[in-house]
Order: structure tokens, then sequence, then C-alpha cells
């Protein structure tokens, strides 16, 4: 594996108001991985996410995205940078055709801004990108439907369309199969394999076959804090990691 | 660079002209082509307005300020023509009424776009508040109560084209309308516009695919300031005056209602709700004291029960005529007509009593009062009976159209 | 000095009449998400109820019966109307009262006419409270205030001693928890709406014969309204509390100042003749700037506190 560090996290800190959800998370992510952060309810995992992607600023730290620092970015800025990220509850534009949707998201990597003078459908470098991702995430003949009106797996992968429609190579997912059935999470973990080939993926999940599935590392937060980094056996079998979060969860999946 | 209009849009396009070209030589007369001329201002300014409200969600209820002081700037340019200050023909001076509304959409849309939702609504309310309020205060710009009178001949006679009589008039509105049309129309179709429709669904996310949404609604804002400006500087050519009324609130409410009763989630239906508002304000202007009560329902009943408007109301026909299933509905929509006749005929009557002073059509008060409540009464119950059977018989028929792949 | 303290006096009463419109403002947009654009009308209303069953009963009477039929009409309201619109999200809620506004002011067209109503104060408050310095005080002004202070602190009493109190408190900041919680928030709405609705009218009672009674007064009063409550931060009623008085103050005093930026130049000896081009603009008197005052206060708070004075949610 290449060892170019993709996205670096260094001692990131955040608290509202007096209350500290994130402690001092030093992380990095390298080029071409995929990382699975794993951990209990309340672990700060979206908080996590939601730092990176500028949603929410720092208490404390400093993250860089390629080299470059974005601590502290909008959102916007971050994602021009070249980071993307989809969300734990759906969050799509709802009244607008899913062809659009797409074409929407990718309209700012092919350089077209708040253009004014194009008519969007003459554009053939968007309608070539929109093309490739709505068959990738398997909506072809969805495309003319309202993104309302999909069904909640269409839409999850949906989402997965639009955060990978910019063609950032840093992506992050948050939960992306919450939510599913048996079924749908194997399709929707094939489409996520597929989506992400020669990217960095960074995900939260919390389906324990989805992570050791997909993931060539694992990281385990609780409590805000990172308490243990590796590859899914040494995670399987590190003891901190069992007392802490894996010792009550088996049983459940 | 890409062709702007396809083949198919530019015959659609000419076929409007065509109409436009042809609506007063079947309409003449005086009280029509005045009419259709305001019916053109309307549309030019109802549809900037939609731009704003059925394509970016903002919600404004200043607009008026943008075509008011777009129509004031231009009075004045109009009036320097006049006094022979410098020469500009009077066919261009709706280019000079738009860039008056899109730097004022430029300066205060900074301030109001920065919040989306109610608290834009209410902001766009204090400004147009502050603007209206401004307005009595210089009375050199604004002209007072009386406000400011100009002459739309100033430009002279140029190819024949005095701007004397009201059909040159109109035409000069139906070319503007029919350029700005276009113009709104193809902003939709631009990436911009795709954004403001993704910023008018969910904000939030339209930052994560790299876009700033302030920036979005402030772009559109400014944008919308423009064709607001362009009516608001033909509203001064056609009226050749114009007072601190055209920028206050009732008619920044005016737009509002008209977007809304024509539909802003379609392009097109802002433009039925312009023409309609215009007829409705004429015509029932003329014949009774209380149209605007009449209006004011008219709106309730339209958001209460087809809040997408009259557009939307024909929308969902569409898919249940091409399915030649609309003799079904048939006699349910005839049997909610009989039943809303007595409920409106009756509602009319005690509006009406109640503005004549007690009594109508020589009927004594009681007579009046007891027969008008009566209808009232009766149409409430058949309504209520018929609406249900409406309802019953769109719930099967949907279900129909969704087997037969219509929907 | 005599003139500060009297205006400071009127400036009280006027914000505690604007504190119990957007005290009810704030309650319904906090708990419903809905803005009411229809306020002011209730306010309105309760001033030509108040003048219509007075009419019947004496003052005393009105004063009681004319905010309870207002808040009757409120919750009516809430049940037929906004209920049903709630479905197609808050833009129509807000287009719906928005609309309400309309037909309410028509229908006042319709019922008293369009010229002002006879409606004054009653008699046993027609006297001079107490004289400062040589300005009579009116007895009716420190009634408002007495009514307006009880109300005052019956509101506070009811939100924070009652159980449907604290349950609207909740609403304030957590609405979906409370619903969550398996409250009946459907009728707390309704009462909820219907409180304000009430507290407006008995507003409109005391103002109406204040001020004036006249189908104008509802957009009059509305805007003001709106910006104490975009003022003061939306959705947080100490904000709303200190908006009025700050907002009630700047009018008062800037109505009753004569005094222009030209008399400014003057006090330092320089002079601008009639003719100049500047003249029209400088002779702008504070007084005639007054009623764009509040609103241009609005704009700047805007620019440098976007959520208002005591905001906290970004709705």
């Amino acid at each position: 594996m290449n060892q170019n560090v993709s996205l670096r996290l260094s001692e990131v800190r955040k608290s509202f108001g007096s209350t500290s959800i994130i402690n001092g998370v030093s992380l990095d992510i390298f080029e071409g991985e995929r990382h699975a952060i794993i951990g209990p309810n309340g672990a700060g995992k979206s908080t996590l996410f939601n730092l990176i992607s500028g949603r929410y600023g720092l208490s404390a730290g400093r993250i860089e995205l390629k080299g470059q620092d974005i601590t502290n970015l909008d959102p916007q800025n971050i994602n021009r940078s070249g980071l993307s990220r989809s969300f734990q509850i759906t969050n799509i534009f709802p009244k607008m055709s899913v062809y659009e949707n797409i074409r929407c998201a990718t309209l700012w990597s092919l350089g077209y801004r708040y253009s004014l003078f194009r008519r969007i459908s003459t554009i053939r470098s968007v309608r070539e990108r929109a093309d490739e991702i709505i068959e990738l995430i398997g909506l072809g003949d969805r495309g003319e439907k309202l993104a309302g009106e999909l069904t909640y797996a269409e839409q999850r992968a949906l989402e997965i369309g639009i955060t990978i429609a910019s063609g950032s190579d840093v992506i992050l997912l948050d939960e992306p199969t919450a939510g599913m059935s048996r079924a749908e999470t194997n399709a929707a973990v094939e489409l996520i394999s597929k989506v992400t080939t020669q990217k960095t993926l960074l995900m939260v999940e919390h389906d324990m076959g989805v992570v050791f599935d997909l993931a060539d590392r694992i990281s385990v937060l609780v409590y805000g804090e990172i308490i243990a980094t590796g590859s899914p056996s040494e995670i399987r079998s590190n003891q901190l990691v069992k007392d802490a979060y894996l010792g009550t969860q088996e049983g459940v999946h | 660079m890409a062709r702007v209009f396809s083949k198919k849009r530019i015959i659609f396009w000419a076929l409007v002209a065509l109409s436009f070209v042809l609506l007063p030589m079947v309409f003449d007369g005086g009280f029509s082509l005045s009419m259709l001329s305001q019916m053109g201002i309307a549309i030019i300014f109802v549809l900037s307005y939609n731009m704003l409200l059925g394509q970016t969600g903002l919600l404004s209820f200043g607009h008026a300020v943008y075509f008011g002081l777009g129509a004031f700037v231009t009075a004045h340019i109009v009036n320097f023509i006049d006094q022979g200050a410098f020469w500009f023909p009077i066919t261009f001076v709706p280019i000079v009424g738009g860039i008056t509304g899109l730097l004022f959409a430029l300066v205060l849309g900074f301030v109001t776009t920065r919040r989306a939702g109610t608290p834009f609504a209410m902001i766009s309310l204090g400004i147009a508040e502050m603007v209206a309020a401004s307005a009595l205060m210089f009375t050199t710009f604004f002209g007072g109560e009386g406000g400011i009178v100009t002459n739309r001949t100033a430009g002279g006679v140029v190819a024949g084209i005095s701007y004397g009589p009201q059909i040159q008039v109109f035409y000069l509105i139906a070319g503007w309308c029919l350029i700005s049309m276009m113009g709104m129309y193809a902003i939709t179709r631009t990436p911009l516009g795709r954004l403001a429709n993704a910023v008018r669904d969910n904000p939030e996310r339209v930052k994560f695919i790299g876009y700033n949404p302030v920036r979005v609604r402030w772009l559109m804002m400014t944008l919308s300031g423009f064709f607001a400006g362009v009516a608001g500087a033909l509203a001064t050519v056609n009226y050749e005056i114009i007072t601190a009324e055209a920028l206050g609130l009732m008619a920044s409410g005016n737009v509002v209602l008209m977007a809304f009763i024509g539909g802003i989630n379609h392009f097109w239906g802002p433009i039925i709700g312009a023409v309609l508002v215009t007829l409705l304000q004429s015509a029932l202007s003329t014949y009774t004291q209380a149209w605007l009560l009449y209006f004011g329902l008219f709106f309730l009943i339209i958001i209460l029960y087809s809040p997408g408007g009259i557009a939307n109301i024909l929308a969902v026909h569409a898919p249940v005529i091409k399915a030649r299933l609309f003799k079904s509905l048939a006699s349910s929509y005839l049997i909610i007509f009989l039943a809303s006749a007595p409920l409106i005929v009756g509602t009319i009557a005690v509006i009406e009593i109640l503005y004549r002073g007690g009594a109508i059509l020589g009927m004594s008060a009681l007579v009046s009062w007891s027969s008008s409540l009566v209808l009232i009464v009766v149409g409430l119950v058949v309504f209520r009976f018929a609406q249900r059977r409406v309802k019953s018989v769109w719930a099967s028929l949907d279900l129909e159209l969704r087997k037969r792949g219509f929907v | 000095m005599e003139f500060f303290l009297v205006t400071l006096l009127n400036s009280l009463s006027y914000g505690l009449l604007l504190f119990m419109l957007s005290s009810g403002l704030t309650l319904i947009f906090s708990m419903m998400g809905v803005l009411n654009f229809a306020h002011a009308s209730f306010y309105m209303l309760g001033a030509y109820f108040a003048y219509q069953i007075g009419a019947y009963t004496g003052f005393w009477i009105a004063l009681f019966l004319a905010p309870l039929v207002v808040g009757v009409i409120g919750a009516f309201t809430e049940r037929f109307g906004l209920r049903a619109v709630h479905r197609f999200g808050h833009v129509a809620e807000l287009l719906f009262t928005f609309g309400l506004a309309y037909v309410i002011e028509e229908v006042v067209h319709l019922v008293w006419g369009r010229a002002p109503v006879n409606y004054r104060i009653p008699e046993r408050l027609d006297f001079t409270l107490f004289t400062l310095f040589t300005t009579q005080y009116p007895a009716y002004r420190a009634f408002m205030m007495l009514v307006s202070v009880v109300m005052l602190i019956t509101l506070y009493l009811l939100l924070t001693r009652t159980r449907v109190g604290l349950i609207v408190q909740a609403s304030l900041t957590h609405p979906s928890m409370v619903e969550a919680l398996g409250h009946n928030v459907p009728r707390v709405f309704m009462f909820v709406f219907a409180g304000g609705c009430a507290l407006a009218g008995l507003a409109g009672v005391l103002g109406g014969n204040m001020f004036i009674t006249e189908p104008g007064m509802a957009f009059a009063v509305g805007s003001i309204v709106f910006v104490v409550v975009v003022f003061g931060g939306m959705g947080s009623l100490v904000g709303a509390f200190i908006a009025s008085l700050i907002i009630g103050a700047i009018q008062t005093f800037s109505v009753a100042l004569n005094l222009s930026l030209l008399d400014f130049l003057n006090l330092f000896g320089l002079s601008i003749s009639e003719d100049s081009f500047w003249h029209s603009g400088l002779s702008i008197t504070i007084s005639q700037t007054a009623p764009v005052l509040p609103y241009l206060l609005m704009v700047l708070m805007l620019i440098v506190r976007p959520r208002g004075l005591m905001g906290n949610r970004e709705t």
C-alpha cells in the first residue's frame, strides 16, 4: 500500500459548552486505504465527521488534507479541496429529479461554478459524468423520478452518488447501510467497494459485517478518544477493544 | 459554445411572440389594450418574483422595492430626456430600470440573503418598510403624495414610433415581456438556476457539494431585481406617473398572491396568476367594493386546498386525461360544483349585504339575511359530502394511474 | 429633564404594549415554527371588539370579553386553518396567516368602515394622575402599564409554575423532544396560538383607545412587532422584552425630537444656505426619520449579529 498520508488529524478537540465530545484525536488516513471508525453510541463518530467536513468548527487541533491545512474552513471550501462526505440521515434534494441531483453535484469540480451563460444540458462533461455515476449507483432507470419519491435504499444509493459525483479522492461515508435489510446491505457493500476503488475512504459504520468486509484498517473511538487502530484482525484480537466495545456488541450481531 | 435554445424551443417562443402580436387585434378597444399592457408588466414582475420563491425558496415580502426603485429612476431619466439634458431611446429605458433594480438587489440582497426561511421573509418585510418609509422622507426624489409625473413621448419619434398611442406602448411591453420570459426561462436551465433549486431543497447539503448557498441566493436575488426593475420601468412608461405606492407593502403582497395563486412550482404557473389576478382586479373592482375581500378569500382557499396553485391543479389532471380516466372524475366534480354554488352565492350575498347596508336585490333585510344564511348552511353540508366523494374517487384513481404507469 | 422623564414614561408604556404583542408572536413562533402574519390583525380585532362590546357593556367588561373573543377566534384559526395547511410546510402556513391578515382587514372595512371609530378612553380613567413639572400625566397611560405588568407577571407564573407552562417552555428549545415525550402537542399548539392571540387582543383593547382604532392599525403595528422579534432574536422571550423596550423608546423619543442635522451643524457655527443641494437632505428632522429608524436598527443588527440580540436558534 502506498503510504502517503491523505488526511491527517492532529490533537483534534471539540467541546459543546462544558461538555467535551472529542478529546484529542490524532489519526492518519493513508492514500487509497479504506478506513472504518467504529465505537459505541455517543462515542463522537458523527461529531468527528462533522469536524473533518467543516460542519462544526474545531475547539483545538489541526486537520490536513493532502498536506493542506483545512482546519475550520467552510464546508464548501473543504469540498473543493477534494473531500466529500455523505450523511447518516439521508440528505438529498427531494424536489429535484435523480439525474439533477447528480448533475448539480458534479458542477463545481468540472469548473462551472455559478455559471449563467451555459445551458446545463449542453455541457458534455457534466452529462457524461452524471450518466456514468447514475449507472454506477444502479439508478439508471430512475433518472427522471423525483429524488423524494425513491425508496429508502434507492435514496441511500443516491446519497452515495451525490457524494462521489464531484470526483473527490477522499470520501467520508457516515453509516451508509443504516436502516437497511440484509440484502440491501450486501448490495450497498458492493456499491461502496465499486465506487471507492482508487480512492481514500473513511467510514463510520455500525454493522460489523460491513466493517470487516470493507475496511483495510479500523480505528476504535470510545468517549472521544481513539483507543486502537489497526488491521481487522488486530482489532478483533485487541483486549482493550474487546473490553470497551466488541464484548458488549458481539452478541447483537 | 453550444446553442442556447433548441429548435423546439425556438418554435415555441416564435408562437408566443406571434400570439403577442395578435392579442391586441383580437381584444381591441382602449380598455382591453390597457389591461393587456398591465398584464405584460405583471407577468415580468411575477416571474422575477418566482425566481426567488419558486426557484430559490426565498419567500420575500418586499419585492416591490426593486420594481418601484426601477420605476422611479426610470421616471427621472425620462424627465431628463424630456428636458433635453441628454437623449436616450425610450425603447431601451427598461434597461435603466433593470440595472437600477439589479444594483439595489445587489446591495440589499447582501443583507437579506444571509438568512433563509422565515427570518428572510421578515427581513425582506423590514427592508421594504424601510424603503417605503424613506420614500415619504425624500420627497424630492419620490415626489411625495403626488409622485413623479413623466412624459413617455419624451424620446421623440424614432422610426415612426412616438409611444403616444397605447398600441405602441403595448408592443413595447410585449417585446420586453417576451425577452424577459426567455431570459428567465433560460436562467432556470443554467448551472446557477439548477443550484438555486438545490439551495431551495436543501441548503445544508449544497455546501457539501462545493457551493456557498448564500452566494447562490444573493446571485438569484440580484438577477431577480433586474427583471423586477424592467417591469417597473415599463410601468413608468405605461402610466406616465409613479407614486410611492408602487414600492409599498401592498404592491409586494400583491405579487406574492399572484405567484401563489398561479402556482410557484412551475415556471408558467405565476403567469396564470398574473393574468387572472389582473383580470379579477379590473373586473371585480368595477362591480363591487368588496373585491379585495373576495380576492383574499380566494387566496385562502387556494392555500387550504391547492397550495400548488392553479398550475398544480392542471398538472395533476394531465395524467388523468392522458389515461382517459377523466370520465370517472367528472360526475363528482359536477356535484362539488353544484354544492359550492349555494355556498359561494350565500357568502357573496352576506358580504354584499354588509357593504350595501342591510339588504340586496330589492329584498327586505330579513329576507336577504335569512335566505343567504340558509344558502351557506345548505352549501356547507352538501360541500362536505361532495368533498369526501371526490377524495375517495381520487384515491382509487391514483391507484389505477400508478398501476398503469401514468404517475 | 421634564421632556426626558415624560418621554421615558411614555416609551415605557408603549414598550410594554409592544411586548404584549411580541411575546405572543414569539411563543407561537418558537413552538410551532409559524410566523403569524395576522398577529397584528388580532390586535386590531381586540380594539374593534372592545369598541363594539364596550358600546353595550362599558369598558370594564369589554376589557375581559374582547381578548377572550379574540382568543376563541385564534383557536378556530389554528384548528381549522393552520392545522390543515401544516402538512404543506412552513411557507404555506406563513402565507395562510398572510392571507388571513388581508381578509381580516377587509372584514373590518366591511363591518366598521374605513374611517377610524370613536373608541375612547373610559371616563373614569380620563383624568390626570399626577403633574410632572408642567406636564400632566394621564391616568390611562399608568393603567396601561399596570395591566401590562400584571399580564407579564401572570404570563411568567403561568410559564414557570404550571404543567402546561413547563411544556410550552420546553417546546421553546426542544419542540420535537416534547412531542416524543407524548404530550398532545396539537392541543398545546391550539392553546398557545389562542393565548398569543388573546394577548394581542388585550394589547388592542389597551392600545386602540390610547392611539387610534382604524383599519390601518394592524399593518402599522405589525411590521414594528416583526422588527422587535428579529431585533430581540427570534424565539427568545427575554430578547423580545428588551427589544420591545428599546424599540418603544426609540420610536417615542425620535417622534418627539424636532432636531435636524442642520441644527446640529448650526451648533458648530456652520450654516448651509437654503438653495444648497444638501439643504433638503440635511434639514430632515429626527422626527421625520422616526418611521425609518426601527428598520434601520434592525438592518444594522442583522449585519452585526444576524441571530439578533438573544437569539440562539437558526430557524
